[in-house]
């Protein structure tokens, strides 16, 4: 294996890398600990966040990217040979999901194909019949053990995912009630009828379901196209977990890139006031003025064209795919920062009033400290609730965009993209409606736990936008 | 008041010489007009003279922003800025990078639009205000959760779904009215109500969700109160006091409505087949007529202004406190 890291990747990882420098720095901090925990208490929030990070785990498998090593071949010793495909640690996890490709549609759990085909039989004469698929089932010799076969799989997938997360759970648990209180009987009592700090009767059902559904899964996807093949007949499972990455990456890259801008010209406009803030109101009401989609359109057409124009740049399909979904990002991110930019600039100058602020300037430290030990961490929390809030609309506005041809590489595993290119398999007669399916299922439940979880950060970190109810 | 439009009017107008800097950069300096003919014309085979004249015809072939050669005025107005761009002003939107007059096309394809957008946008809020107001009048019964959990559940799906949904359950399973199409007129409304009801219930979950917040902001208000004391029933309370008094945060909300009305519609006309100019966007954008793109961005820039002023202006109509300074 040769690995290799493609741009998103490195930031993607990156990201991840300052989440965790941001954890570890808030845990040490009771103010920033106190809305966190406020969030735990939220059994909405915790099953939420067990749903994201399931995702999370399979797009940062997905996001490790490397050459496979081909097979030895004989009489060229010592030297190793790469594929010249590149592919991710997650393709290695799913193993034959990848390679198992079928010649066209096939329905979810079929043993046969969608369409009749010409079959020779072995004494010469040919009937018109729909053919055997030649992975899905195939371990099966008559069609009718199909219903048994499901249940007894998924029912194994299912008890071995049960024990696994009785090993996972019942340590925790165990730490908890020896923390806590000493009996351990008791403890778990209480924790499971949520009368401990934070209520786990939620969470723990939330992920036991997420561990029955994965064991399931993995227990019947090398064995049947749980949900289905699509027209080249590529598994639509796989493909669906694969757009996971995609998804996951729009929605936090163009956050990374929307951030600087807004902070920045937020908190100049805000404390400076005068003709900064006249000019950075200017440009985020003029930017404002032009309708997205347009913008991101037009920002794409060029990225087209310049692509077009450069095509020896690019070395590979995974990499011009790859270049495209970042520039999808920074496009987006670009269009994108006016909205918080607004409402930081309205928090800064409602801040350099305040009597620290004033005290700070009384004192004689310079602006950049000011606004960096001072102004900085009391907007944070606002930079906070946008970074969440933000996360589903753009997981959402994937798709549409794709649909318009203007998202991300045709080539690349999407949301979007299975939607735009199984929109026209409905008019069909009996209707292919399993890839469609998938890829809202998916994107419904990403975007309902992104949502959910969004909603109690911000009631956690902005009291005061908390409905009354 | 006129004196208030007038300036509001002429501080639009450095904000869409900004608009028209923009695409003009956008357009024109980061792609060359050189890259854009080899996009239209092919990549490798084409000749330069194919380019020329493909320049020529569009009228790209003029020097960017200054004229050297020419005299006079004409140093400025010889130019691809001034030919492409300051006469966007005028609404004079050229010719389609395919030959055709824009303007035309866009006075031919506003009508289409408007058909759907208006009911849309009339209809929806109507059907969503009043939820909403339902939903507050329920508050903290078992309803008001049971609605907010699904409008959450609503708001986490694709707009994609509820296009592609509607067409298969009403279209095609039930054969109440056609998939897509248009017609102009009174027989054109079979074509009509699918999108429309389609556009509504999509932003429902969204909208009412909004709503029933600054519907609850303003029932612990103190003159909520004093109408309660009076005697006054909850529904008067609800429907003429809370509901008179939440106009401006609505009217806040419908301006971040209007433009999503845009982007709405562009995906709707396209999937329902509507020749409206949602689908002339999409069209151009698929074609890479950067032309016609051009004008669909100054022309989206100029209705959302138009939108803010109007937000303004009615703000003194349901308050009369608000005054113009």
């Amino acid at each position: 294996m040769k690995f290799t890291l493609l741009t998103t990747d490195v930031l993607f990882f990156g990201l991840i890398i300052a989440a965790g420098a941001y954890a570890w720095y808030a845990a040490g901090k009771e103010h920033l600990r106190a809305p966190w925990r406020e969030v735990a208490k939220n059994s909405f929030a915790t099953s939420a966040a067990a749903v994201l990070l399931t995702f999370l785990i399979i797009a940062i498998l997905d996001s490790v990217h490397f050459y496979p090593r081909l097979d030895q071949v004989a009489g060229d010793r010592g030297k190793a040979h790469y594929a010249t495909e590149v592919i991710s640690l997650f393709d290695r996890v799913v193993g034959r999901l990848r390679s198992q490709v079928e010649k066209t549609y096939s329905a979810p759990f079929a043993l046969t194909a969608f369409s009749k085909e010409t079959i020779e039989l072995q004494d010469g004469r040919s009937v018109r019949d729909y053919p055997r698929l030649r992975y899905g089932g195939a371990h099966l010799s008559e069609a009718c053990e199909r219903g048994l076969d499901i249940a007894r799989r998924a029912l194994g997938g299912a008890l071995w995912a049960i024990a696994i997360w009785l090993c996972i759970v019942l340590p925790i648990l165990y730490w908890h009630a020896r923390r806590w209180t000493r009996a351990w009987a008791l403890a778990t009592r209480s924790e499971i009828n949520g009368g401990g700090l934070i209520p786990f009767r939620v969470p723990l059902a939330v992920t036991a379901g997420i561990a029955v559904v994965v064991g399931v899964c993995a227990a019947l996807a090398p064995y049947y196209h749980i949900f289905g093949t699509d027209k080249v007949g590529i598994d639509v499972f796989y493909q669906t977990l694969k757009s996971i990455r995609t998804g996951l990456i729009i929605g936090t890259l163009t956050t990374l890139v929307m951030l600087p801008f807004a902070i920045v010209m937020g908190i100049t406009a805000g404390y400076f006031r005068g003709w900064i803030d006249d000019v950075i109101q200017y440009l985020y009401t003029t930017l404002s003025s032009i309708p997205g989609v347009l913008l991101i359109a037009a920002a794409a057409l060029i990225l087209e064209v310049y692509m077009v124009n450069h095509a020896d740049e690019f070395t590979s399909l995974v990499v011009r795919a790859d270049l495209r979904l970042l520039a999808l990002c920074v496009i987006l991110g670009v269009t994108s920062w006016t909205g918080l930019c607004r409402v930081l600039r309205g928090e800064a100058m409602k801040l350099r009033e305040m009597d620290f602020i004033e005290a700070a300037r009384a004192f004689g430290v310079p602006h950049t400290t000011i606004i960096l030990r001072h102004m900085v961490p009391n907007i944070m929390h606002i930079v906070m609730i946008s970074i969440v809030l933000d996360f589903s609309a753009l997981v959402l506005a994937e798709a549409v965009l794709s649909y318009i041809n203007i998202g991300v590489d045709p080539t690349m595993e999407s949301w979007g993209n299975m939607i735009n290119s199984a929109r026209l398999e409905l008019a069909r007669e009996p209707v292919v409606w399993w890839s469609l399916l998938a890829a809202f299922v998916f994107m419904f439940i990403l975007v309902l736990a992104a949502n959910l979880f969004a909603d109690a950060v911000r009631d956690a970190f902005d009291p005061r936008l908390r409905v009354i109810s | 008041m006129i004196s208030y439009i007038v300036r509001r009017v002429a501080y639009a107008i450095p904000i869409l010489i900004g608009v028209n800097v923009i695409t003009f950069v956008l357009f024109f300096v980061v792609n060359s007009p050189e890259d854009m003919a080899r996009l239209h014309l092919g990549q490798r085979r084409v000749t330069q003279d194919a380019i020329e004249k493909w320049k020529a015809d569009r009228g790209y072939d003029r020097p960017l922003i200054w004229n050297a050669e020419a005299h006079g005025l004409k140093k400025f107005s010889e130019t691809i800025f001034f030919h492409n761009s300051v006469r966007l002003f005028m609404f004079d939107f050229g010719q389609s990078d395919s030959g055709r007059d824009i303007g035309y096309d866009i006075s031919q394809r506003m009508w289409p639009s408007l058909a759907i957008a208006i009911p849309v946008f009339a209809v929806g809020l109507a059907v969503t205000i009043t939820l909403a107001l339902i939903v507050a009048f329920f508050r903290g019964t078992y309803i008001d959760t049971w609605a907010v959990v699904t409008c959450v559940a609503m708001m986490a799906i694709s707009s994609l779904f509820y296009i592609i949904g509607g067409q298969f359950l009403v279209g095609k399973l039930l054969h109440l009215v056609p998939i897509s199409g248009f017609e102009p007129g009174f027989v054109g409304a079979k074509f009509i109500v699918l999108p429309v009801v389609v556009g509504i219930v999509g932003s429902l979950g969204g909208g009412i969700r909004w709503y029933r917040t600054i519907f609850l902001e303003e029932i612990n208000k103190d003159y909520v109160r004093t109408a309660r004391a009076k005697g006054l029933s909850e529904r008067a309370v609800l429907y003429v006091h809370v509901l008179r008094n939440a106009l401006i945060p609505i009217l806040t909300g419908v301006v971040v409505v209007l433009p999503s009305l845009f982007l709405g519609s562009l995906i709707t006309e396209a999937f329902f087949g509507i020749p409206g100019l949602g689908s002339y966007t999409i069209d151009a954008i698929q074609r890479q007529d950067f032309a016609i793109l051009r004008s669909m961005v100054f022309l989206g820039s100029v209705l959302y202004i138009l939108a803010l002023l109007l937000t303004d202006i009615s703000y003194t109509i349901v308050d009369p406190r608000v005054r113009f300074e």
